[in-house]
């Protein structure tokens, strides 16, 4: 079990910017976590994910979706990037107002396939805001040494937010 | 253009730089998967809505009976 968070790397954007990498991620911790509060400027909700700056068909995601009125689950397999597993606010949704994701990756050093949990809620002042939480998987052995996260289409506006944690278990 | 934001976690430089035409076709490329995807589980879910109203319109029940006969 983790006991330890460590902030590696925080910025807050300071103007519209399409991606977000994190590169030359040091080894020397058990787990990560990237926390972000952003915002899309289009009107999409989803933020994927890649590491490694793969982009070959190695990722897979499952979810379970809400949004105050029907909970749906979906899945995808054999995709460039990891999605369906979080949501962000959208261009739509009340002004100023972001959404909250956390992306949880657990030994990212290992030599074995990645796993990643990962959720996502919309912050929005009317009846309906979307909540989903996922489950992810990078079918590749090598350590990751950079995440990169971007809007399924449009950009994310300026002030939001992207905190990376490394976190140990001793 | 687009821009993209690196930050590098060891020495902690920050770099905002355009798009390559390479990375604007890959984010193009990215975007039609995505519509795509969406629209197939769209249609799913579709679907399956219509032929669980048809089933229940042939049980002659509402979708509030089925929940209870379930529970």
């Amino acid at each position: 079990m983790a006991n330890t968070y460590t902030l590696i790397e925080a910025k807050t954007l300071t103007t519209t910017t399409a991606s977000v990498t994190f590169s030359t991620i040091p080894a020397t911790y058990t787990d990560l976590l990237l926390k972000i509060s952003s915002r899309n400027n289009d009107i999409y909700n989803e933020i994927h994910f890649r590491f490694n700056g793969n982009t070959g068909n190695n990722y897979s995601g499952i979810n379970v979706y809400g949004n105050g009125s029907s909970a749906i689950s979906s899945s995808s397999s054999s995709i460039s990037s990891l999605q369906n597993l979080t949501v962000q606010s959208v261009s739509t949704q009340t002004a100023s107002t972001f959404g909250n994701v956390e992306l949880y990756i657990p030994n990212y050093t290992s030599s074995n396939n990645k796993s990643i949990s990962a959720d996502g809620v919309q912050e929005n002042n009317a009846t309906s805001a979307q909540a989903m939480l996922g489950a992810g998987l990078w079918a590749q052995t090598n350590a990751i040494t950079s995440i990169e996260a971007f809007p399924s289409i449009g950009s994310f506006v300026q002030y939001s937010t992207f905190y990376l944690y490394g976190i140990s278990n001793s | 253009m687009p821009t993209k934001l690196i930050i590098n976690c060891e020495t902690g430089e920050q770099t905002e730089v355009e798009l390559t035409a390479e990375e604007v076709a890959q984010r193009e490329a990215d975007a039609k998967a995505y519509e795509a995807d969406k629209k197939a589980k769209e249609a799913e879910a579709a679907a399956k809505a219509e032929a669980k109203a048809e089933l229940l319109d042939k049980l002659g029940i509402t979708a509030e009976e089925a929940a209870l006969l379930l529970s």
